[in-house]
């Protein structure tokens, strides 16, 4: 853990290195490409300005998370159990895939306006999928010897979910969470970009029209680090979840 | 087979059992009547057995032989009303004259514990997916009973083989049933806790009708009041071995010499 810690650092330091000395020897002006050294700079000048846009990010991403998880896993139990809901859901589910959710941005910020509403909501419409088709495919992939014992027992079959096929289906569930943690603010960025008066999408797109290219750059930095934080807790989450499992 | 069920008795069920049949779990009293299955088994349109009857003996082991493909498993799964890809057109019934629903427990190959629960929320798992409570008396009864008292809180994945197919062996005398269908359950053990699950299954199932498909003729030689070899798809009966009453001794020579000629039987039978 901490080898794998202490390595990713020294990749990152490599990194910064690399882009540092690319910005010197090419001797790329500030507004194309600022180095690593200005945008921590910018990050500490803009430290309040920045944390407050990326409260407003986290908020919008970790609702939408949580929304988004708890109807794609509501979806696949109800596709699980009934036939009906699966023939209904099932071209719901591929048509939140099939629509570009770019391409649904400006018609959600229209609907529901600028504030953070329309950006849940495109972290739910981008999570929902993985989520769903990943714990309906564990649901519906239960080993048929554990099956056929339930049967064998005469098993109700809401006992029989709770107490076996959601249970196994957890890994499932948990490898579209992983994904969802990933996803969900790409969801956010995208809905701050079209219409927003705060947030580090917001932020990123005020910098880059005012040519401070160096916040706009912190405000990346920041919201890359609160990704991987996000992807971290949760995939330590789930792995406590299986490991309790198994 | 072609014999009826009323010819089941001169397979002599042993006095052994009749006698003490009780384990003291909750073993039927007297012992548990016989089963009859008869029928045409096809599969799309191909036809696999062409009217066969199966007849259990009550209270006693039948065992069932042959090579893979026959369709064993597929006749045990039939009895226990799980899904085969099959089509059978036929009868199972009981010689009590009851329905068949919810008198027979399923034991297979793989123990199919659960790993995310210990060894009594695993024998517990019946009476949990019925909805009901289940006898938490009984059921460190029973785990105390296969020797299993000291693992009764560990998960499976912290249990040998050997314990593991003992603990699915408690789940299934949880279930308390008439019919015990076991489907090669031993198979997957190495030779000297195949013996030890042989004779403790034996001496728990005692009274109870079970069906055993098995491909080791050694272990169809030990257990067997009778015994039943499928092939190309017929269903025959094989004599009953001499010797001591099942669960006959591994060193026991008339059993070994069955087990033997049964095996050169197998082999000449695909």
């Amino acid at each position: 853990m901490i080898a794998r810690f202490s390595s990713g650092l020294l990749v990152a330091l490599v990194l910064l290195g690399f882009w540092q000395a690319l910005v010197t020897v090419a001797g790329l002006p500030p507004f194309i490409l600022p180095g690593p050294l200005r945008v921590a700079t910018a990050l500490a000048d803009n430290a309040a300005l920045i944390a407050w846009h990326a409260s407003v990010t986290f908020t919008e991403v970790l609702a939408g998370l949580a929304l988004g998880s708890v109807l794609g896993a509501a979806t696949a139990l109800h596709m699980a159990v009934s036939p009906l809901a699966r023939r209904f859901l099932r071209p719901v589910l591929v048509l939140t895939q099939a629509l570009p959710v770019f391409a649904l941005a400006p018609i959600l910020t229209l609907w529901l306006g600028y504030g953070i509403g329309s950006k849940i909501l495109m972290a739910v419409l981008i999570i929902y999928f993985p989520v769903a088709s990943a714990f309906f495919d564990g649901l519906r992939g239960t080993p048929r010897g554990w099956l056929d014992l339930a049967h064998s027992m005469q098993g109700t079959r809401r006992q029989v979910l709770w107490r076996i096929r959601v249970p196994a289906a957890l890994p499932s569930l948990a490898s579209g969470l992983r994904l969802a943690a990933v996803y969900a603010p790409i969801g956010a960025i995208i809905g701050e970009w079209v219409g927003a008066s705060q947030g580090l999408g917001y932020l990123m797109l005020l910098a880059n029209g005012r040519a401070k290219i160096d916040l706009m750059f912190a405000a990346l930095a920041v919201l890359a680090l609160l990704t991987l934080l996000l992807h971290r807790a949760v995939g330590a989450g789930c792995d406590r979840l299986t490991a309790r499992l198994s | 087979m072609t014999k009826g069920a009323e010819g089941a008795d001169s397979y002599g069920v042993p006095k052994r059992l009749l006698q003490n049949p009780d384990t003291g779990f909750g073993a039927p009293s007297g012992h548990a009547p016989g089963l009859r299955m008869t029928g045409s088994v096809r599969f799309g349109d191909a036809l696999l057995l062409e009217n066969v009857t199966l007849d259990l003996v009550p209270g006693g082991w039948t065992c069932l032989l042959g090579p893979s493909g026959t369709g064993k498993s597929t006749l045990l799964r039939l009895i226990a009303g799980l899904d085969t890809g099959s089509r059978f057109d036929g009868s199972i019934n009981s010689s009590d004259g009851n329905a068949l629903e919810g008198r027979v427990a399923y034991m297979a190959q793989d123990d199919l514990l659960l790993p995310w629960l210990d060894l009594r929320g695993n024998v517990a798992l019946g009476a949990r997916l019925r909805g009901q409570r289940p006898d938490t008396g009984r059921i460190d009864a029973l785990i105390g009973s296969l020797g299993l008292a000291a693992h009764a809180e560990k998960r499976p994945s912290r249990l040998s083989g050997g314990q593991r197919q003992r603990a699915a062996l408690a789940r299934t005398l949880m279930e308390n049933k008439d019919f015990v269908l076991l489907d090669e359950p031993f198979s997957a053990l190495d030779a000297r806790t195949r013996a030890d699950m042989q004779d403790l299954a034996a001496r728990h199932l005692a009274g109870r009708t079970v069906l055993l498909v098995t491909h080791d003729p050694m272990e169809a030689a030990r257990l067997g009041h009778r015994l039943c070899l499928i092939t190309s798809g017929r269903l025959q009966d094989l004599p009953t071995p001499g010797g001591p009453p099942p669960p006959r001794p591994v060193d026991d020579p008339e059993t070994l010499a069955y087990g033997a000629r049964l095996l050169a039987r197998l082999r000449s039978a695909s």
